[in-house]
């Protein structure tokens, strides 16, 4: 290992040649526009102002955080993470198991069962809008006779939510269906020959094989549910306090062009979709299904 | 030998990287006759009044109508986004009122000087000019206006209210006659509320702004009109869905017949009689009403203006075709045509307009002593706090609400205002 041979270094030096273009691509993408929010994030920049822009150092930081705005959105984004996670764990195992298990047609089910997921969201989004809007939409009195459920909070947030699961469960229900295929078969026959219920079969056997599948399921979905913004922005643009994080740092920068309070806040996401993920990986030990068995790396 | 002729590759790589993709983003510049590409919302005969201009032109530029979306929200992103990027491909630019100064103050968008200006200054309305200035400058020549009227039923009221407290009790009487009393109008958490209120505060003699529009003041005016909207939104005559109604639904309320009064702009008036023919016939339109009895309401101005952005590759030109849009034959042509109230005052005396305009003295009156919304870059801002803080009106405590309004707003002029 001290002296590599002339083609070893040859070799190595090509490998470095090949990964440098997806590398400064990485850094041009990625961490480039991160660590510009950063530094935008500490200024007064506003671009209706632009005589007035100076280092502000972490005051935008005491603004947002000292904003009930920011909080009221915080935790419309929190609520909906939480409840649109755990249904669509629920659903989408459900689903799976009947993916996995059906006999006739699997494939036409299978391709029925992932059509909502197909389905761009926006476009989705606005169905969904003229849907449970009085006059165009054939949900709107379901519950009220003359209600408009989109223009008060209550309703508003349970119609985001069922639109986000009903988008993604089917997501769900892939990842759990890779994870159903990695239970051995011998293992539930055996455990069915010790007189297993389905029940036990279920959670004795079939969930700790693919606690490392739902563990990245869920991972996903709460990093994507976090960021919940399309459904928002065509069912309500935000009104009557139903702006996730997302969205109220979409109105800052783009609606308000206040480049520094808007920075700030997308600095803020991004902090919490680390520690969300931090959580995941290090003390849940989420990793990528077939990586090493322990999980923790 | 190997070694540089490596990294000349990469470099060259590079550079192909960026630059291709920029390319196909270039110019169509080809040297000849300038186009001149007019960023404007949807309106129905805007085509015919650029083929006036471009054949007034005579070949020195072309207008070009480059549609923008139907929202105002997503016709300002995209302009804000473009001219953030300095994009040069944007010539003649038409804002609404409320925007100009917040274009004007990103340096966005040229200041109109000399023969220009000059020309913008002649005979247009003092209200719309002021909502183009921005310091004391010029920024924007005004393209057309609208102000809200007072619709009322001749078969209810025999006699249109001046002031509100008249009106809520015409129509408080008339509910315990038993018949139809609403006063109808726009009172969702959106602009028309703004709108509603700013109206209020002029109309009493207030201010939201100091006039320099860097302190926000709300003075007894304001506090008065803050009271005053809460004494309409709980005196029994709005309709049950006032607090969620914007301008269209408020329309079709009215023509639904449980409403005695409508404050609204004056296109309910043809969709009126095209869709409600016998209610039509008994409708009235009168000055909006006033806070005082003796002092006329002053009433806020919506409309377009015209500004040249700040990126344009043909200024002259820009400032040529601006001025043509404008001018008071096409105001007319507009006026007639698209049912948009024009900014030079000599072209409500047109034959042609009281056809078109049945109320165009009311109108014009209005105009004549109209009020802008709070001029200041930061109005976006300042209208979402608004709009969010006024909204229930219901639930208005005037001095309390006078005072987070003053907050809020003076966040927002010093950019530290957080957006819902």
């Amino acid at each position: 290992m001290t002296q590599l041979s002339e083609g070893k270094r040859q070799e190595r030096r090509l490998g470095w040649l090949l990964c440098a273009p997806a590398a400064i691509v990485m850094v041009a993408v990625t961490a480039y526009p991160i660590l510009y929010s950063v530094w935008l994030s500490l200024q007064r920049f506003d671009l209706k102002f632009p005589d007035e822009r100076e280092f502000v150092g972490l005051e935008n930081y005491v603004t947002v955080l000292s904003n009930g705005y920011w909080w009221t959105a915080f935790g419309v984004t929190m609520l909906i993470t939480v409840v649109t996670v755990v249904i669509e764990l629920v659903l989408g195992m459900g689903l799976a198991l009947i993916m996995h298990r059906t006999l006739v047609g699997r494939g036409i089910v299978r391709t029925a069962a992932l059509i909502p997921y197909g389905i761009v969201t926006v476009v989705a989004a606005f169905s969904w809008r003229y849907a449970w809007t009085p006059d165009t939409g054939y949900l709107a009195n379901l519950l009220t006779p003359d209600g408009a459920p989109l223009t008060e909070r209550a309703g508003s947030l349970a119609i985001i939510i069922v639109a986000e699961i009903w988008k993604t469960t089917p997501f769900m229900a892939l990842l759990l269906m890779a994870g159903l295929a990695l239970v051995p078969e011998e293992l539930l026959r055996a455990a069915s020959m010790d007189g297993a219920t389905w029940w036990q079969r279920f959670t004795n056997v079939m969930l700790p094989v693919m606690k490392p599948a739902i563990l990245v399921a869920l991972l996903f979905r709460t990093l994507d549910a976090f960021r919940v913004f399309d459904n928002i922005y065509v069912l309500t643009a935000g009104a009557n306090e139903t702006s996730s994080v997302s969205m109220i740092a979409y109105n800052n920068l783009l609606r308000g062009l206040n480049l520094g309070i808007g920075s700030t806040m997308s600095v803020l996401i991004f902090l919490a979709v680390a520690v969300i993920a931090f959580i995941f990986v290090k003390l849940f030990g989420t990793a990528a299904p077939g990586a090493s068995d322990d999980g923790r790396r | 030998m190997g070694e540089p002729l490596k990294r000349r590759w990469r470099r060259l790589a590079a550079a192909a990287l960026v630059t291709v993709p920029l390319a196909a983003c270039g110019g169509q510049d080809d040297g000849g006759t300038p186009t001149i590409n007019f960023y404007n919302p949807p309106v129905e005969n805007m085509q015919t009044v650029i083929d006036t201009c471009n054949a007034a032109a005579n070949g020195r530029y072309e207008i070009v109508y480059r549609v923008l979306p139907r929202g105002a929200d997503d016709q300002r992103v995209q302009m804000v986004r473009r001219l953030a990027a300095e994009d040069d491909s944007m010539d003649v630019l038409g804002l609404d009122v409320t925007w100009t100064q917040e274009f004007a103050g990103a340096n966005w968008i040229r200041e109109w000087t000399g023969a220009d200006a000059a020309e913008v200054r002649d005979g247009t309305l003092p209200g719309p000019l002021e909502s183009a200035t921005y310091e004391d400058k010029l920024y924007a020549a005004p393209n057309n206006t609208n102000v809200q009227l007072l619709w009322y039923r001749t078969d209810l009221v025999p006699n249109p209210p001046r002031t509100w407290d008249e009106m809520i009790t015409q129509a408080q009487q008339l509910r315990s006659q038993g018949r139809p009393y609403q006063v109808i109008t726009m009172g969702a958490q959106y602009e028309g509320l703004v709108v509603l209120y700013n109206t209020l505060v002029a109309s009493a003699g207030g201010n939201i702004l100091s006039a320099d529009g860097r302190t926000a003041v709300l003075d007894d005016g304001a506090v008065r009109a803050l009271d005053l909207l809460k004494r309409f939104a709980t005196a029994g005559v709005t309709s049950p869905s006032f607090t969620n109604a914007l301008e269209d639904p408020a329309r079709l309320e009215f023509q639904g017949g449980n409403g005695a009064f409508q404050l609204n702009w004056p296109y309910v008036y043809p969709a009126m009689q095209a869709a409600a023919p016998d209610l039509a016939r008994n409708v009235r339109w009168a000055r909006y009403p006033g806070v005082d009895a003796n002092t006329p309401s002053r009433v806020t101005i919506g409309g377009t203006n015209l500004a040249v952005s700040a990126y344009t590759r043909y200024p002259v030109e820009s400032f040529e075709a601006a001025r043509c849009l404008r001018n008071a034959e096409n105001q007319k042509y507009a006026a007639i045509n698209d049912g948009v109230p024009p900014t030079i005052e000599s072209v409500y005396d047109a034959p042609e307009m009281a056809e078109a305009y049945p109320m165009k003295d009311v109108i014009l009156e209005e105009l004549q002593d109209a009020s802008v919304r709070p001029l200041s870059p930061a109005y976006q801002n300042i209208s979402t706090v608004m709009s969010a803080t006024l909204s229930p009106p219901g639930d208005i405590d005037p001095d309390e609400t006078a005072e987070l309004l003053r907050k809020q707003i003076q966040d927002a002029l010093e950019s530290k205002g957080v957006l819902p």
